[in-house]
């Protein structure tokens, strides 16, 4: 994929295309449509060569939206049709659009594979923690004992923990954000757009029908500080309008009060390309609700470069074709052991 | 050595003969198999071979359920079976010969490993009171040869720095050299064979060389054999041949339908008995173009070939029937699309794991109705392992041309058989045109120039259709040619969501009678034996070919009204077929199955048709099959 020049729009695309939004009023998904307009007509990428692949669920609705090619799949799939696709077609740019449920539940399966064959695409898993289309059951992302359609005495699984799975497979750019953060949310999928591999990006989205406010104390100004870390690549940890931070002691990290005793260089500084503090930031992922919980981390976590599944793939075929020569069909159907009758 | 000139006993010349090789799962026996096969093919025989295996790699030795077996079926007249019964049973355990016996004509010959009828072994085949059968004179109506194999080969292998395991594991080199002395065959093959694969471990190419060779000499010294026998090569008709199995010939059609197309070729694939063959076989073919993707599971298999074939490439997935299953949301996906995409189907004894290593046709209906909605999708099938190539190229065809997921049904029976085949030059196949549109320059001049392909605000229109109903394949990358499309009931032409009523009524109708006319580019039906018209039809479709087509050429030189007819197209039928049934008094159907196509045949035609029916995972004998059209023309 080529960089995107955020800072220069080389030419504004319209890539809207003609069919109305069907989403709720007020849901979360339309700040990331227009996010993701945003950032692609900024990017001076030609429509043609975008292509949005999705699952089931309110936000596989998203390739509809768009003049791009898009393909609707089928309910947790995405990953293995992009997989197909860009095995052969790896000069495209390929986004997929996908839910909790048709990630996490559904497709679970297909996205830890996607992750670790690290294929190039760009993945945007809008997280509302809770099954919007089928109104209203809990997802895998559905904080335990929660009420729902399907849970009038609360949910009875622990849910998951969506960027430490992805981090337990290997992804090789790890990012989240959240719908009510615009500029946050352009930045980040600006990185994981660049990123070659696989990226993903999880986004807090609030679905005002069924599970209103499920991030509010991430995403509401009172809240927001106490509760919110924004990662940035060398900078320090810190959060509360800077008066507290997270560092490292004994292998832990441990939130401090900057001031007296802590200035932000005692703080961890973050690095995304360190494999080891991003399996720590993962794990920051407690209930805000707990006294001294930590922060909920946002930005980009982790970003590694290994070759793409198709370039190995392709790189094979290179090879093949070097090595043994393109193929000959009379050569094929002859096999080299053959007899003469006649 | 020229060994083929010792001809120092007298030999005696034989039409066609069917020798089954039979030992433990780890004796070697479907390498003997095939390597005498090869040779046989090479001689200018005609072959047909059945190996038969159990699910497990190693079961439990000098068990019942740990034998393994390779039949061949070669003559110097056309074979078209691995035959109802051999003529000469190879044992290399008591377990063997308890499993085959039965299979062993009246008369026949056995050969026997002495070294495999220990109390042991007796035991563990279940014969009672450890009663030896090679020494209790009730083999007394059989030719029967026991010989040492076990020490025989030892003994050729004597000064040999192997381990006795390693030696012992020649013993069907051995039987193998044996064999090649009994039937008068040259070790040209044979030893040509061992340089290749044993030619970077010296040690290993000695001894089994020496085996072999102490077979052959065996043969030729030992006092108890004292006729060899010859089987003159068939007149086949002039050309190059080779030897294929089914599942190459499923890899190479495709590989061939791919190349007449101009296309890369994407299989995505989990591995399941009997269909990996195929993906193993089209790995080794990447300077093809081809790209295999070995899935993390089935859906995914057949969800990243229906990416590729989004991209532009021919989309390919095989397996089995419990994979198929799993393929089934998928396969609707396609469908709805509209997209090209083949699904191969190996099929295996069911429901649920089955009978993993036995062939069944029990997928019929699962081929033909098993997906959600109104999905109706192409099914063909092969008959034998060169039909596999056949119909793997015509389903790439299909798919293809008509934009549409297609079914190539074939079965472990024919996948894993194989028979000479006088292959076809490349130039002879014929080009394959997907409706793949072509824009060139700008959005503008693109919607310019394909104005028919675009409504009259410059809208690109997905699912337009030429006059077979087909859409056009427009790829990702084009400028002017965007479009959406997917699972989601789609508004003719644009594409666009729609669950206006009406709208769904003419698109399950519109993708009904696509697929329908596919029937309009097929060959008139033609019989495969037989009179036009007559007493009884014998129809067939997918593997039961080679045993219906023995039975129906000898019930005519024997004088009775039969012909012949192998169905290749299953979903849509050939439109001749229907007037065909109603030419004949009665219709018997045999198929591995309770009766799958005797009811879509019913259904459709409304003509009352027999079943012959065999559910067991082995393939019909041509005798079972002459019977019962004997039986159905008794007044």
């Amino acid at each position: 994929m080529s960089t995107v020049n955020g800072t220069t729009p080389v030419e504004k695309i319209d890539f809207s295309s003609d069919q109305e939004v069907r989403w709720c009023p007020g849901c979360g998904d339309y700040s990331i449509l227009k996010q993701v307009e945003t950032l692609l007509s900024q990017s001076g990428r030609k429509k043609e060569e975008v292509v949005f692949i999705s699952g089931i669920g309110c936000s596989s609705r998203f390739p509809y939206y768009l003049d791009t090619y898009g393909l609707h799949g089928i309910h947790g799939r995405a990953p293995a049709i992009v997989s197909g696709l860009r095995s052969v077609r790896p000069e495209l740019s390929v986004w997929m659009i996908t839910g909790d449920g048709d990630a996490l539940s559904i497709g679970g399966n297909h996205i830890i594979h996607l992750l670790r064959r690290n294929v190039d695409v760009n993945v945007l898993l809008f997280n509302n923690e809770i099954y919007g289309l089928t109104k209203g059951q809990y997802s895998p992302t559905s904080p335990e004992g929660a009420i729902t359609r399907s849970t009038p005495m609360g949910s009875t699984d622990h849910p998951f923990n969506p960027l430490a799975l992805v981090k337990g497979a290997d992804g090789t750019f790890i990012a989240r954000s959240m719908d009510r953060d615009p500029k946050h949310m352009r930045e980040v999928l600006a990185r994981a757009d660049a990123h070659r591999g696989t990226s993903l990006v999880e986004i807090y989205q609030n679905c005002n029908v069924f599970n209103d406010g499920a991030f509010e104390v991430f995403t509401e100004k009172a809240s927001k500080p106490e509760h919110t870390l924004f990662v940035e690549q060398g900078k320090p940890l810190t959060f509360a309008n800077g008066t507290k931070g997270i560092c490292i002691k004994e292998m832990k990290p441990r939130i401090i009060d900057i001031g007296p005793d802590f200035s932000p260089n005692d703080c961890w500084i973050h690095d995304e390309r360190d494999n080891f503090k991003a399996s720590i930031l993962v794990r920051l992922f407690e209930d805000p609700r707990h006294e001294g919980a930590f922060p909920r981390p946002f930005g980009v976590f982790y970003v590694a470069d290994r070759p793409t599944h198709e370039e190995k793939l392709q790189g094979q075929v290179k090879r093949a074709k070097e090595v043994k020569g393109v193929g000959d069909l009379d050569a094929l159907l002859n096999g080299g052991h053959t007899w003469t009758i006649g | 050595m020229s060994t083929t000139t010792l001809k120092t006993k007298p030999v005696e010349s034989r039409q066609n003969v069917v020798i089954l090789f039979a030992g433990d799962s780890g004796d070697g026996i479907q390498l003997t198999g095939s390597q005498f096969t090869d040779s046989s093919a090479l001689f200018g025989n005609d072959v047909s071979t059945f190996p038969n295996f159990p699910a497990e790699i190693r079961a439990p030795q000098g068990t019942l359920a740990g034998v393994s077996g390779f039949q061949l079926h070669f003559g110097s007249v056309e074979v078209w079976t691995p035959g109802d019964q051999c003529d000469v049973l190879v044992v290399m355990n008591a377990a063997a010969l308890k499993a085959n016996l039965h299979k062993l004509k009246p008369g026949g010959t056995i050969i026997a490993n002495t070294d495999g009828f220990d109390k042991k072994n007796l035991r563990l085949a279940g014969y009672i009171d450890e009663a030896d059968p090679l020494t209790d004179a009730s083999l007394a109506h059989y030719r029967l040869h026991s010989v040492d194999i076990t020490k025989l080969t030892r003994a050729a292998l004597e000064g040999l720095t192997l381990g006795m395991k390693e030696k012992d594991r020649c013993k069907n080199m051995f039987v193998l050299g044996f064999i090649n002395w009994m039937f008068n065959r040259g070790m040209d093959n044979s030893e040509r064979f061992l340089q290749q694969k044993f030619g970077k471990k010296p040690d290993l190419l000695e001894a089994n060389l020496r085996a072999l060779k102490a077979g052959y000499h065996f043969g030729d010294t030992s006092e108890t054999f004292t006729t060899r026998f010859e089987v003159k090569p068939a007149p086949m008709p002039k050309g190059t041949y080779r030897s294929i199995t089914g599942n190459q010939g499923t890899a190479l059609g495709l590989i061939a339908g791919a190349q007449k197309a101009g296309l890369d070729l994407f299989y995505g694939s989990y591995p399941i008995t009997p269909a990996s063959d195929i993906l193993h076989e089209l790995s080794k073919h990447k300077n093809f173009g081809v790209i295999t993707f070995q899935a993390e599971d089935e859906i995914a298999a057949i969800s990243s070939a229906i990416g590729a074939s989004y991209g532009g490439a021919l989309g390919i997935t095989a397996s089995s029937g419990p994979g198929i299953a799993l393929k089934t949301e998928a396969m609707g996906l396609a469908f709805m699309l509209e997209i090209p995409l083949v699904i191969v189907n190996v099929q295996r004894g069911g429901p649920s794991t089955g009978l993993p290593t036995k062939t069944e046709q029990a997928d019929l209906w699962q081929a033909v109705h098993g997906r959600n909605g109104e999905a109706p999708i192409p099914v063909i099938a092969a008959s034998t392992p060169i039909d596999c190539f056949d119909m793997a190229f015509e389903a790439v065809q299909l798919a293809l041309e008509h934009m549409t997921p297609v079914i190539l049904l074939t079965d472990g029976y024919i996948a894993n058989g194989a028979e000479p085949w006088r292959f076809p030059a490349a130039k002879d196949l014929p080009a394959i045109t997907p409706p793949t549109v072509i824009a060139k320059g700008d959005e503008e001049e693109v919607k310019r120039s394909l104005a028919d392909l675009h409504d009259a605000s410059g809208k690109f229109l997905p699912y337009i259709r030429d006059e077979r109903g087909v859409r056009p394949w427009a790829l990702p990358g084009q400028p002017g040619l965007q479009h959406r499309i997917g699972g989601i009931e789609k508004q003719d032409r644009t594409g666009n969501i729609s669950y206006e009523p009406k709208n769904h009524e003419l698109m399950v109708k519109l993708r009904a009678e696509k697929v329908a006319r596919i029937a309009d580019r097929f060959k008139p039906i033609r019989l495969d034996s037989g009179p036009t018209e007559g007493e009884v039809l014998i129809v067939g479709w997918g593997s039961t070919y080679g045993s219906i087509r023995t039975a129906a050429l000898e019930l005519q030189a024997e004088g009775v009204s039969v012909a012949h007819v192998h169905l290749r197209h299953l979903f849509p039928f050939n439109k001749g077929l229907g007037p065909l049934l109603k030419n004949y008094k009665r219709v018997l159907l045999p198929e591995m199955n309770s009766g799958q196509l005797r009811q879509l045949l019913r259904a459709e035609f409304l003509v009352d048709i027999h079943g012959l029916n065999k559910i067991q995972g082995l393939p019909f004998t041509s005798a079972e099959i002459k019977e019962a059209v004997l039986n159905l023309m008794k007044p």
